[in-house]
């Protein structure tokens, strides 16, 4: 019974910090939002018997990504002038139109889902299972997901650097000038 | 700890509402970073639902899609802002709208 | 000698040739000798064939070649001659070479001395061919080319443009009748199978009942045709204009011989017509209505030519009357003698005109019986002769007409009212115009006097329209005999009495100055109709109003090129769409994330379908 309530708790939380997330003029605050629905589902996750995965949730989505996030919020020193800019470009006439477009999929998207039926969950599968699935049967999804991040990183290092347009010689002028 | 009684039905709702409310943000925000934002909240939803999936089926199969997501999810975030970074160094804001240069 | 009939309109063709190609190197009395001299060599064979005839009446047909050999259609360039070709001959070539000999003086100032003659000699062999073809695509040959030639002719001083748009005018209004002529030509070939005109009647007569609808259609579309080349109600509004051209072109053209080419057709045509009595009924109903209307206008015209010009179309009015009742010989006898004595009162006022440096308007003359006794005494004889007074060649035709207009059948007696009408209005402007301009006070003086190339043809038409009357037309073989039951005598003196009155009237009123119409001028009401008969009962303004007006709107409105922007529509709208799909490439994130997201819900709603 608690955990039923505490399932519906943690969804509505999700929910209303998403929503929150969204539509927040600074981006930190639109980030904290976004790190409290992460937890939330990670609560989810807890109760229908995925342990690994909210622990997983936690530390690396809420805890790596978002922290990312936050440090280059932060890096992009956006200020004042930022929310302002924000606060314009959130007037009414834009979001009617995507809101009733979102409207559809919804309900398409629950048309769809109506079929499916039963209890969610017949017991806790725990960290044990997985790590047997994923060394066994997935062990190639490892090394996929491994190289996909070494391009990440890769990408990531070569994309930030600051001289990455010295070849432009307006643009090496520019910077120096702003230097 | 025993199976939760709650149809199949209610976490896929919770799920696609997450993914509305996601792509919604996706289509209404300028700044590049709250679009990247709308974009995890997305890959969340999608995660929470082949978690659910999986634990409806008694597998652990969900749970390694999720790590697959993950991973993605990390990827996508530490390119896309580094590309994010570029983007304010030549354009000096975070307006999508300056990035048309594929019109036509 | 017959075989030389087809040197007669070859002649004067030949001529005009060459005096269109050499005529600007030769001088002025070549140009005369040769426009002349054709014309009276042509009168002079006809005068010689007609001599021949007269002793010996035999129909001659000379053909020259085919023209052309369509399936079973081969009409051939061959001429027929008979009493009625001979009584039309010689009045064109006759009435013709007086004329030409008359131009000589009358156009001797002019610089286009050549090309004159040149079109003139073409409208005489146009107007031969025409009267001497044997078949219905002959004569409409002909028919066209008298129709070219007076358009050429009436703008003859082109360098004024309101010549050119009389000329303009006359051959366009001409046309329509032309092609309603064309279209009863269609119509006669496709029931009948032949053009020949003496094929035609029998035929005819053995395919169609008297009364029928086709004899009706093919004699009213012919009747369109001849009502536009003689100036008859509803298509005369061309004839007042074609004023505009030199006189004697108007004495030669639209007096004695084109516009008398409708009444040449119908009475070649008479075998159909008389198949069809409703359609002769209305060509009597045609001429009467026309020669009243005309008459009305010309006793309020004032300028000289134009008085003559409704005088004409009422004439030929009279003369359409006489064959709608089937007097065709009393018509083509008052061809003749209208031919005489209207082309004697044209280059009678050609005369005035000369001599008192193109004055017009015959109140602004007066008193030119003494300075020009022999034009004085050429509109004496001619008026008279138009008011049919006793004795005159009009005399005898003009009550020929009302006598069987009288006997015809149901509304005879009121066409001989009618003409009676007319025949007083007749002699009030005729003499109107006498008394106006020869007698009473000299308002211009005339600076030049008639030459011998004037005043011989004017005397020889005086004499023509004198005595024209006593010729007897040898067309008895051609026509039905007409039948005379003896109406009671009061007719012919009725007849008779109703000129008579009329110049007393015109002279009490113009001359004597004892009848004075003041009082009744002054009415409004009197006024008001002066101006409406002045202006020809108001046809030109309906035609203008009916015709030209929305023609002119159509062409205006047309000018946005509709049918052009029509097309365009189809460019505009393909332009368009490409607008349209190439915005969505705008290169904007957001606008394709909304297309994603649409196009998700698409693929969705399939998949939910299907499943």
């Amino acid at each position: 019974m608690l955990e039923i309530s505490l399932f519906y708790v943690a969804a509505t939380v999700a929910l209303i910090s998403t929503i929150f997330a969204m539509t927040r003029i600074n981006a930190i605050h639109a980030l904290i939002y976004l790190i409290v629905s992460l937890l939330a589902v990670a609560v989810i996750f807890y109760l229908i018997g995925a342990p690994f995965v909210a622990a997983l949730e936690i530390v690396i989505y809420a805890g790596a990504i978002m922290v990312l996030f936050v440090f280059v919020i932060m890096m992009l020193n956006l200020g004042a002038k930022g929310d302002a800019r924000e606060k314009k470009w959130m007037s009414p006439s834009v979001w009617v139109g995507p809101a009733l477009l979102a409207f559809i999929l919804f309900v398409v998207l629950l048309y769809v889902i109506s079929s499916a039926e039963g209890p969610v969950s017949t017991g806790v599968v725990g960290a044990k299972q997985v790590g047997l699935s994923l060394f066994g049967p997935y062990v190639l999804a490892v090394e996929i997901a491994s190289m996909l991040l070494l391009a990440g990183l890769v990408g990531s290092f070569h994309l930030g650097r600051r001289y990455l347009d010295r070849y432009n010689p307006n643009e090496l002028k520019s910077e120096q000038e702003n230097k | 700890m025993e199976g939760l009684n709650i149809p199949l039905n209610h976490i896929l709702l919770i799920s696609s509402l997450l993914f509305v409310i996601g792509m919604l943000g996706l289509m209404i925000r300028r700044n590049i970073i709250f679009i990247l934002m709308s974009l995890e909240v997305m890959l969340n939803s999608a995660a929470l639902a082949f978690v659910a999936a999986g634990a409806h089926w008694g597998q652990p199969d969900g749970q390694i899609v999720f790590m697959l997501i993950l991973s993605i999810a990390a990827a996508e975030v530490a390119v896309g802002l580094s590309l994010v970074l570029q983007v304010q160094r030549r354009f000096k804001s975070l307006d999508m709208d300056n990035l048309d240069g594929m019109s036509g | 000698m017959i075989e030389l009939i087809g040197l007669v309109p070859l002649i004067p063709l030949v001529s005009s040739i060459i005096l269109m190609v050499f005529g600007a190197k030769l001088s002025r009395l070549s140009i005369g000798v040769i426009g002349v001299g054709s014309v009276g060599i042509a009168a002079l064979i006809t005068a010689k064939i007609g001599a021949e005839f007269l002793i010996n009446p035999e129909i001659y047909t000379l053909s020259l070649w085919t023209w052309m050999q369509v399936g079973s259609f081969s009409p051939g360039v061959s001429f027929y001659f008979d009493g009625l070709t001979l009584v039309m001959m010689s009045v064109i070539t006759g009435v013709g070479f007086l004329i030409h000999l008359f131009s000589t003086e009358f156009m001797e100032e002019d610089s286009s001395y050549a090309r004159y003659f040149s079109y003139l000699n073409m409208f005489v062999a146009a107007m031969l061919i025409l009267v001497m073809a044997d078949n219905l695509l002959l004569l409409y040959l002909g028919w066209e080319g008298v129709g070219v030639c007076s358009y050429l002719l009436v703008g003859f001083w082109y360098q004024n443009s309101s010549n050119g748009y009389a000329a303009r005018k006359a051959f366009i209004v001409t046309r329509i009748g032309d092609t309603l002529m064309a279209v009863g030509l269609f119509l006669l070939f496709t029931e009948l199978g032949t053009l020949d005109i003496q094929s035609i009647g029998d035929i005819a007569k053995n395919k169609w009942q008297v009364g029928d609808n086709m004899p009706l259609i093919v004699c009213l579309l012919i009747l369109g045709g001849a009502v536009g080349k003689s100036a008859q109600l509803p298509l005369h509004t061309w004839l007042p204009d074609a004023m505009a051209g030199p006189t004697p072109v108007s004495a030669l053209i639209h007096a004695a011989t084109m516009v008398t080419a409708g009444v040449y057709l119908i009475a070649r045509t008479h075998e159909l017509f008389l198949l069809s009595p409703i359609a002769m009924t209305i060509v009597a109903i045609v001429g009467l209505a026309t020669s009243l209307m005309a008459a009305f206008t010309a006793l309020t015209q004032h300028d000289i030519k134009r008085i003559l010009a409704y005088s004409t179309i009422s004439q030929i009015g009279y003369m359409f009357l006489a064959l709608g009742v089937g007097a065709w010989t009393a018509g083509i006898f008052h061809l003749m003698t209208h031919a005489f004595f209207k082309a004697l009162l044209f280059l009678g006022s050609g005369a005035i005109i000369h001599c008192l440096h193109h004055e017009h308007n015959i109140f602004k003359m007066g008193g030119l019986r003494t300075r020009m006794p022999v034009t004085f005494w050429s509109f004496m004889i001619g008026s008279a002769a138009l008011a049919a007074l006793p004795m005159t060649s009009g005399f005898f035709s003009k009550d020929l007409i009302l006598l069987q207009a009288y006997q015809a059948e149901g509304i005879g007696p009121w066409l001989w009212f009618g003409g009676l009408v007319g025949a007083l209005l007749t002699a009030i402007y005729s003499f109107r115009l006498v008394f106006v301009v020869f007698f009473g006070q000299i308002n211009t003086e005339p600076d030049k006097t008639t030459g011998w190339r004037m005043s011989i043809p004017l005397s020889l038409l005086c004499f023509l329209a004198l005595l024209g009357g006593w010729i007897i037309i040898p067309v008895n073989q051609v026509f039905p005999p007409a039948i005379f039951k003896h109406p009671s005598h009061w007719i012919e003196y009725i007849s008779i009495a109703v000129p008579i009155i009329g110049v007393i009237i015109a002279y009490l009123v113009f001359l004597g100055k004892q009848l004075n119409l003041r009082f009744f001028l002054d009415i409004a009401f009197i006024q008001k109709l002066q101006r409406f008969w002045f202006s020809g009962w108001g046809i030109d303004w309906l035609y203008d109003q009916i015709l030209v007006k929305p023609y002119y709107n159509i062409a205006k409105s047309l000018k946005q090129e509709p049918v052009d922007n029509f097309y365009g529509f189809i460019v505009n709208v393909s332009q368009a769409l490409n607008r349209w799909l190439s915005s969505g490439q705008s290169g904007q994130m957001r606008r394709y994330i909304t297309s994603m997201v649409f196009g998700l819900i698409v693929v969705l709603i399939i998949l939910a379908g299907t499943l």
